[in-house]
């Protein structure tokens, strides 16, 4: 046979295994991915999509840090029970400037896509310190120590810029004041608090997380990204697709 | 070790060595106020000890030139040890964390050892640091005889070997201090990407140069999959990790990628990690180990063909299967599943091809636990790619993901597939490698045997349940049209299953410790057997081989 028979003489030369086998490799990836990028239906455009404030930024690389992906998706499904569950199916936009996505894998935990806004930040800062205080039956580990670290807010700055280098339309105020900002929102009823809302939205929490106004804690920056999750655009609300049983 | 290497060898050693040292020191001032400074002193040290340990021997007699008609096996040796002690360690993470599903406070209290730090020090010990050993060790053996070449040089596959391990051990302590990009398989940020890049770039080119000197006209079918296993993994490594650190001096990354672009990309990653770490270079070693130690010729050379190039082509389509119903494309997830169906050919090519070339020795399987080892290892990954092609088909996903029932899917191929191929290797290379006659105890591979093959069946079975329980009770509902059941609803009900799967994880591990004990012992026996004739690359004069040609 003739397929075999130039296998026969592939087989015998290095280089051809390897030009093969990078050709062969390459076209599925190729096909599947390139065309997300130029085909402009991926991503649905909606013009009240906001940025992560720094201080949610810094929340969301705690989540990352912590593992929470493991255990929690951030990916509401077009079917009928994910969506009465947790709201509706979530869209390409909402994701959008997650560098990288977080769309998780396993639901060992519930999805949180939408957990922004439906329970208070005590409620969060309980949870997170004892899981099993306000959910008897919850295996989620204890975060106590969120608590009790200050966040590392110097370098949000150079956080924004890497943002920025991959594509996350950051200005340079918002670069320049990183630092402040992440300050500012934990911490109301300061110069620094009033200037948030001015560069991210009048829709942006400011307020004192997690109970403790005298210093600015890893669990103020979790509990704020969580408050924020689903809650950065609205189109999710008035989109009215059907849903599949 | 030293002594084998020329004093040519040994220097460039040692500079190649102070090189690394002084990135080391390079990326440890850089990041001295974070996490990052931890790993640069890391990678100093790694440098620094190797100079001493060289400098130490350094004046020691060179080898004479007997060493080329040898295979080099040093490399392979400690590559198979290193294998041992990751899975046992990997093992044993993954069975505390599943402990810890079952009592979440089996921690000591810092994030160092809460689950979600864990997960991926198990992941990553288990598929990098076990597997990835596994497939080093292996095919440099493989690659020597299946060529009748020695290897090129002395130094570079001991650059391979513990660059590697520098990559393994940078991996895993970074998790425990907080440092992942949090993409599943491929945590490890920026820096270390670049040591595993550097390092696979010589792994390559130490297969290409011993191919270049090759005695055989033809390349051994092995040798395929094991270069389509490291070529294709450096494909994917670079794309996905593509990132911007926030500077020199962070762990800190951020992919280049974004949502739907970056989930995409992030799962033709993940399951063709599977495919070509986890599939390609265990077939690899399948197609070497199991004829050789069944003392059969390979089924079907044909059917080889047809499932290498059937692998490399339609598994690089099938990643989207893992994003059905998302905000992913519909048409690239039906590309996936589509392409997923169709991988069940090659995939049974190879299984069938594998159970076949047993045929003939049936006994043998029946008396040998290692050659048992191999077959049930080939039944296994004919089972868990079936499972794997009904997972991907749209309906049975919509049930099946974010549920254990992955979980299950995923441990009967690591379990069952590609722990069982690699243990059942490991018992016949370790008494070839070290000329013994035989394993310390056969007892104790026995043993290894039917707790593997016990811990494996319990485990599956407690995902199988506790994922289809769960998948179909988010799914019930009343009669008037609610939901039947809370999310907590749920959890309370995986906690049987649970249980069940921390135990069977407890079983396997306990297998694969008794086998690192058996090699160990094997190890330290005093070598009995006389070289095999496989051992030289140009055959002697009838006689002198203590075994004949397999």
């Amino acid at each position: 046979m003739s397929i075999f028979g130039f296998h026969y003489r592939l087989e015998r030369k290095a280089i051809g295994l390897v030009l093969g086998i990078i050709l062969v490799a390459s076209i599925g990836g190729l096909v599947e991915i390139a065309p997300l990028f130029t085909i402009h239906q991926t991503v649905e455009d909606v013009p009240d999509m906001r940025l992560y404030t720094p201080l949610e930024l810094a929340g969301r690389n705690i989540y990352i840090r912590e593992g929470c992906y493991a255990c929690h998706s951030q990916m509401i499904r077009t079917l009928r029970d994910d969506v009465e569950r947790f709201g509706p199916y979530s869209l390409a936009v909402e994701s959008k400037y997650d560098h990288p996505m977080l769309w998780g894998s396993k639901r060992t935990g519930p999805d949180l896509a939408r957990i922004g806004g439906k329970y208070s930040d005590a409620w969060h800062v309980a949870h997170l310190i004892n899981p099993r205080d306000v959910v008897p039956e919850s295996v989620m580990p204890k975060y106590g120590w969120l608590e009790r670290d200050t966040l590392r807010i110097d370098d949000l700055g150079e956080h924004l810029w890497a943002q920025q280098a991959v594509g996350v339309p950051y200005t340079q105020a918002m670069i320049d004041n990183a630092t402040a900002d992440a300050f500012g929102q934990a911490t109301p009823d300061t110069n620094q608090a009033g200037e948030v809302s001015k560069r991210y939205g009048d829709a942006t929490n400011v307020r004192d997380f997690d109970g403790d106004p005298s210093r600015v804690t890893e669990m103020d920056a979790l509990v704020a990204y969580l408050q924020i999750l689903g809650r950065l655009t609205n189109a999710a609300q008035s989109e009215t697709a059907a849903v599949e049983d | 070790m030293i002594a084998q290497l020329t004093l040519h060898e040994r220097q460039q050693a040692i500079l190649i060595s102070l090189a690394v040292a002084i990135c080391g020191l390079m990326l440890g001032l850089a990041g001295r106020n974070d996490p990052l400074g931890f790993h640069g002193a890391l990678i100093f040290l790694a440098g620094v000890l190797t100079i001493f340990l060289i400098g130490h021997n350094y004046y020691a007699p060179e080898p004479s030139d007997e060493r080329f008609a040898r295979y080099y096996d040093d490399p392979s040796k400690v590559g198979i040890v290193l294998a041992m002690l990751w899975v046992v360690f990997g093992l044993a993470i993954g069975d505390w964390v599943a402990w810890q599903l079952v009592n979440p406070d089996l921690t000591f209290g810092g994030g160092w050892s809460s689950f979600g730090r864990l997960r991926p020090v198990h992941t990553t010990s288990v598929i990098f640091g076990f597997g990835g050993n596994g497939l080093i060790a292996t095919s440099l053996y493989v690659l020597q005889r299946t060529s009748r070449a020695r290897l090129p040089d002395q130094v570079s596959p001991w650059f391979v070997l513990f660059g590697y391990n520098l990559f393994c051990l940078i991996a895993v302590t970074g998790y425990l201090m907080g440092i992942t990009q949090s993409k599943e398989y491929a945590e490890p940020e920026w820096y270390d990407d670049i040591v595993l890049t550097v390092v696979w770039v010589v792994y390559f080119l130490i297969y290409l140069r011993t191919l270049a000197r090759r005695k055989e006209p033809h390349i051994y079918v092995a040798n395929w999959y094991y270069m389509a296993f490291i070529l294709v993994v450096a494909m994917l490594h670079i794309v996905n990790n593509l990132a911007v650190p926030v500077s020199l001096g962070h762990a800190k990354s951020y992919s280049l990628f974004s949502g739907v672009q970056d989930a995409m990309t992030q799962w033709w990653y993940g399951h063709n990690a599977v495919a070509f770490f986890l599939t390609a270079g265990f077939l690899g070693m399948m197609y070497y180990f199991l004829p050789v130690r069944a003392g059969r010729p390979l089924y079907s050379y044909r059917l080889s063909i047809i499932s290498f190039w059937g692998i490399t082509f339609f598994y690089m389509w099938a990643g989207s299967h893992h994003l059905h119903y998302t905000a992913l494309p519909q048409w690239v997830q039906t590309l996936g599943m589509t392409f997923s169906l169709m991988l069940l050919i090659p995939s049974w090519a190879s299984a069938t091809n594998a159970l076949l070339t047993l045929n003939g020795a049936w006994e043998k399987v029946r008396d040998d636990a290692t050659l048992r080892f191999m077959m049930v290892a080939a039944v296994f990954y004919g089972l868990t790619t079936f499972e794997g092609s009904f997972m991907a088909i749209r309906t049975v996903n919509a049930l099946s993901h974010y549920t254990d029932w992955t979980i299950g899917h995923v441990h009967a191929g690591a379990l069952g597939w590609v722990a069982m191929i690699t243990f059942g290797s490991i018992y016949a290379i370790v008494p070839w490698l070290w000329k013994r006659e035989a394993m310390y105890s056969a007892r104790l591979v026995e043993a290894h045997f039917w707790l593997a093959l016990a811990g494996t069946i319990i485990y599956v079975f407690a995902m199988w349940n506790s994922g289809i329980v769960q998948g179909l009770m988010w799914r019930t509902y009343t009669e008037s049209g609610t939901l039947a059941y809370s999310f907590v609803d749920t959890m309370i009900a995986m906690r049987p299953y649970y249980i069940a799967r921390a135990v069977g994880g407890l079983v396997f591990l306990i297998g694969a410790a008794l086998g690192a004990y058996n090699v160990w012992m094997t190890i330290r026996a005093p070598a009995a057997a006389a070289d095999r004739a496989s051992d030289l690359p140009e055959p002697r004069l009838a006689g002198t081989a203590a075994q004949p040609a397999e």
